[in-house]
Order: C-alpha cells, then sequence, then structure tokens
C-alpha cells in the first residue's frame, strides 16, 4: 500500500469512526440508562437523514443541520415519555421489543412518505469543493465538514459530561436513579432529556451522513449491527470504550476496501504460487479471495471473538 | 361514627397517618401513626425487619403506600421521590449509596438544589466533618467506611431539608467513627433541623433523641421519651433486646 492510500484510509478511518461515535455514544448513554439496547437508534439516524434531505430542500442544508436534529430529538423524547416509560414496567424482554417495534414502524413510515428509491440528497453547494490535495489526488471538503462537526459534538459532549452539573446528575442517574432521585432530582425527566439528546445525535450523524452514504428506507438495517459490535466491543455502558470502537471499527472497515492483498498474496510470500488442487475447488475459491472481501465480515468477526474471551468489552464495568 | 379530619398541629413538621405499605404482594407497614415536630430529634427503633428502613422508603415515595404522609401540612401520597426530597425530606439510607466513581465535591453538589441558595456552604459543610474538605477532588470510592457514611450525611445536609432521615449511620463503624457520627448529628439539630433517627445502638438513640417510637411487626408499639423507655423493662425486652 503506498504512503496515499494509507494516508486517504487514515484520514476516512477517522471520519467513519468519528460518524460512528456520534450514533454509538448515544445508544450507550441510552443503554447504561434502560440496560437493554435500543433497536430504534439506528431508525432515529435515517430519519435525520431523511428529515435533513427534507428540510435542504426547503431551508437549506445548513438550518436543515440544526433543525432536522432538534426534530428527531423531540421524537425520541415522545418515544421515551410515552412509549418506553409505560413498557418499563414489564422487563427488558418488553423494552427490547418495544424498541425493534418503534424500528419497523419508522421504517414503514418512512417508505410510506418517501418511497422505497433512494433520494437525491446532494453534498450542500457551499461544501462542494476539494478541501486539499495529497498527492495529487484531492480530498472533499464535505468530508472535512463531517469531521470538524463530529469533532465538535465529541467535544462538546465530553465537556457536558465532566464539567456541568446535568453532567454529574446523568452520571450518577446512570448508576444510581434511586438515590439521585431522593436527593431531589427528577430522575424520569433526566432519562427522557439523555433519550432525546441521544436521538438528536443520531439525528445529526444522519443529515451529515446522507449526502455521502445513500438516503434510503434500507440506511438504518445497513448501519445497526455495526453500531450493536461497537457498543459490546467498546463494553455495554462505556463511553470511552465505545469511542475507541467506533475507532477501531472505522479503521477496520476503511482499511480492509484499500487493501487487495489475497490468500494466494500471502502464500506467496513463502514461495507457494498456486492453490493446491488436491483440496479441492472450495480451497481454490477461498485462495483467490482479497481482505477488501473479507473487509465487511471483520467487525461481526471481532464481536464474536470479544464474546468469547472478553465479554465485559474492551473497557466494560459489565460483564 | 366516622373520624373527623386529623388536625394537624402548627408545629408539626412530618405527619405519618395510617399508612399501609407493600413490598410487591407483602404487607409491611399496617397503619402507622407517627409524627415528628419541627426542632425534634426522634428516634425510631426496632428490631431488624421491624418495618423501620421500610418506613423511611414509604415516607420518600419509593414504595406502594396506603394513607397520609404530610409535610408542612401538605400532602405527599402518591408524590415522587425527587417531589418529596424537595418539600423538605432528606433521606440518608442505610446503604450509604454514595457516587463511587464521583470525587466527594462531586458527590456533594449533587446534594445541592438546583438553583443553589440553601442554608449550607460547601465551606459550612467541610467545616463538619473537615476531612471531606481534605479529600474533596478523591473518589468517592476509595473513602472508609465511616467517611462514606459522613458523606452522605452531608451530601444530604446541603440539599438543605427540614428535616433528616438517618437509616442506620453507626452500622459497622469503629466505636471512635460511631462517636462522630452522634456529634456531627447534634451539631446537625443544633442549626434547627429536625433528625428522624433509626438505630440499633441503643445508646445513641436514647442519648441524643427528645422522642421515641418503637416498632414491631409493622406497627408502632410503643411511643414516649427516653426516660419513658428507660422506666419501661418489658418493652425493651419484648421489642429491643435480642
Amino acid at each position: 500500500m503506498g504512503i496515499d492510500v494509507l494516508s486517504f484510509s487514515i484520514l476516512n478511518g477517522i471520519l467513519y469512526g468519528m460518524l460512528l461515535f456520534l450514533l454509538a455514544s448515544g445508544l450507550t448513554l441510552i443503554f447504561s440508562m434502560m440496560g437493554v439496547l435500543n433497536f430504534a437508534h439506528a431508525s432515529f439516524f435515517m430519519v435525520g437523514a431523511y428529515f435533513g434531505y427534507a428540510l435542504s430542500g426547503r431551508i437549506g442544508f445548513f438550518p436543515a443541520l440544526i433543525v432536522a436534529p432538534v426534530l428527531v430529538g423531540g421524537i425520541g423524547a415522545l418515544v421515551e415519555r410515552y412509549g418506553l416509560r409505560r413498557v418499563h414496567k414489564f422487563g427488558h424482554i418488553g423494552e427490547l421489543l418495544f424498541t425493534f417495534g418503534v424500528a419497523f414502524v419508522i421504517e414503514e413510515a418512512i417508505q410510506m412518505v418517501w418511497g422505497r428509491s433512494p433520494q437525491n440528497f446532494e453534498v450542500p453547494a457551499a461544501l462542494d469543493f476539494t478541501a486539499f490535495t495529497l498527492f495529487g489526488t484531492g480530498y472533499p471538503a464535505f468530508r472535512v465538514f463531517m469531521l470538524v462537526v463530529s469533532l465538535l459534538i465529541f467535544g462538546g459532549l465530553a465537556l457536558l459530561l465532566t464539567r456541568t452539573r446535568v453532567g454529574l446528575v446523568v452520571k450518577a442517574s446512570l448508576t444510581h436513579p434511586e438515590m439521585v432521585s431522593m436527593l431531589g432530582h427528577n430522575v424520569p425527566l433526566v432519562f427522557m432529556a439523555v433519550f432525546g439528546v441521544g436521538s438528536a445525535l443520531a439525528g445529526i450523524a444522519g443529515v451529515i451522513a446522507g449526502p455521502l452514504l445513500v438516503t434510503q428506507p434500507s440506511m438504518a438495517a445497513a448501519i445497526g449491527p455495526i453500531l450493536f459490535v461497537i457498543v459490546v466491543v467498546g463494553g455495554l455502558g462505556s463511553l470511552s470504550g465505545a469511542f475507541i470502537a467506533s475507532l477501531l471499527v472505522g479503521f477496520i472497515q476503511t482499511f480492509a476496501v484499500a487493501i487487495n492483498t489475497s490468500v494466494a498474496d500471502v502464500f506467496g510470500l513463502f514461495g507457494i504460487d498456486t492453490a493446491p488442487t488436491f483440496l479441492g475447488p472450495l480451497f481454490t475459491d477461498i485462495w483467490s479471495v482479497n481482505v477488501a472481501q473479507i473487509g465487511p465480515v471483520v467487525p461481526y468477526l471481532l464481536l464474536v471473538l470479544i464474546l468469547l474471551f472478553k465479554p465485559s468489552g474492551l473497557i466494560g464495568k459489565r460483564a | 361514627m366516622t373520624r373527623p379530619e386529623r388536625e394537624i398541629a402548627a408545629d408539626e413538621l412530618l405527619g405519618i397517618h395510617g399508612l399501609h405499605a407493600w413490598y410487591g404482594k407483602s404487607h409491611v407497614l399496617h397503619g402507622v401513626d407517627f409524627s415528628v415536630k419541627r426542632g425534634e430529634i426522634v428516634s425510631l427503633l426496632g428490631r431488624n425487619g421491624s418495618g423501620r428502613s421500610t418506613l423511611l422508603k414509604a415516607i420518600m415515595g419509593a414504595i406502594a403506600t396506603r394513607g397520609s404522609v404530610t409535610v408542612n401540612g401538605a400532602e405527599m401520597a402518591g408524590r415522587k421521590p425527587h417531589e418529596v426530597a424537595r418539600a423538605g425530606i432528606g433521606y440518608v439510607p442505610e446503604s450509604r449509596d454514595i457516587f463511587p466513581d464521583l470525587t466527594v465535591r462531586e458527590n456533594l453538589l449533587l446534594g445541592q438544589k438546583a438553583g443553589g441558595g440553601g442554608s449550607w456552604s460547601m465551606d459550612e459543610i467541610f467545616d463538619l466533618f473537615p476531612v471531606l474538605r481534605t479529600r474533596a477532588d478523591t473518589r468517592a470510592g476509595v473513602l472508609s467506611g465511616g467517611e462514606q457514611q459522613m458523606l452522605t450525611i452531608c451530601r444530604t445536609l446541603i440539599g438543605d431539608p427540614q428535616l433528616i432521615m438517618v437509616d442506620e449511620p453507626t452500622e459497622g463503624l469503629a466505636p471512635k467513627m460511631v462517636a462522630a457520627v452522634g456529634e456531627l448529628l447534634e451539631r446537625i439539630a443544633a442549626r434547627g433541623v429536625s433528625i428522624l433517627l433509626v438505630e440499633q445502638k441503643l445508646v445513641i438513640a436514647l442519648d441524643i433523641c427528645h422522642r421515641l417510637y418503637v416498632m414491631g411487626h409493622g406497627e408502632i408499639v410503643f411511643e414516649g421519651t427516653p426516660q419513658d423507655l428507660t422506666a419501661a423493662p418489658d418493652v425493651r425486652a419484648e421489642w429491643l433486646e435480642v
């Protein structure tokens, strides 16, 4: 791999990783709070992309970047207040099934409004230029913008959680909700707000990812499993774990695409140039598989390995 | 004949009337009547399982109840714990429940009511128990049991309650720490804060309280002054001594 491919892969890896963290941070906070994974989280991401697309056409991309996440956050808060909170008394299975149901409702609703085909969510004209050129290849300004937005939100979230009283209330509520309420804090309101903010973060990710990925009804289903890999690999409920796992998965996925090495190349290093035919045609097929083809499997393989050998995740406290 | 509406004495801070409570299906409190006046220190005695801790949780609105709980005459039954806390009731649970990953100072900040303006400043709290000042930026999880107990009491106190309910504050503490807890409670009382103390150690309870109740099987079985209890060996034998 040349230095040019390496540089771009690192940039794209960080970008994709930060985008994943925008989603994983909200999911992690919500997990810490409810004790169950929110299956609808990736759906809020998709709603963000569609709202961003629809609003961009009317009020422009940048206002949409503010308004769409606010709307998505509002929907999230309502789902918590009038849905999850009622289902809570039926236990975790009930909550899990409820979020599963919400995910399907959202997907169907989006298909009803916008149809099944992909939307033409374009990069805004103001950001449709080449930010810089490296080794003769241009890097799009929109990607730089995505990276900056993700980093700003990451910084803001970190400051909010570590430096403010609200952050203290949230952190303490995640582990000792009863005690926090006995000190006079309205914990149900805190939970609703966390759910709302988490959904809004997913919404922001949707708006900035919409023009880059394809805005279509299957985008939630495409990113959802990867998110679960991240929160499990990072350690359920751990924000720093989710951050590391997001970057890890971001790098795995971008590097895998960039590397063309195949099984044959690896054996070629040891002087074995042709597939041993005595092992049959299946082996001959495996022989020609390259890393780019294996790439999509790697995060899930990582998930399986983590569950087998370190079930608490990289930085997890819960088993 | 129906019972007339209960009269609430002018100096009554906390009033409990005909309070029943349940843990799941088991009926734990069977019609408790009970009160604490402003500035009063009241002890709640009884063996393990007599319902004392349940009574405190019921007052906070943390478990299902039937009956009446009033704070300064305002009905609290059916209210949520944070509403009861905001009405002026502070609760220090037996399990202590400090926030172990937060620092001592952060734990205290969480005790302050939103908007601040309480009658206890952070400095005054540190003066009550100076060890907390020297360990202000230490993670609360690494404090000793006694220090954690002091922190939970101080954390509730900084929220400016009119009544502080303390559940078994000396449980598992070394004798020196037990004395320090007793001293802290007296200094709190000197500022006019009412105290409801659940305690197994009779000496402390009798020493500092104005009035006491003895609980057994989810009911109040004795009410009086410390002198009354000293003069009633049969009550002590039946409901307190092991």
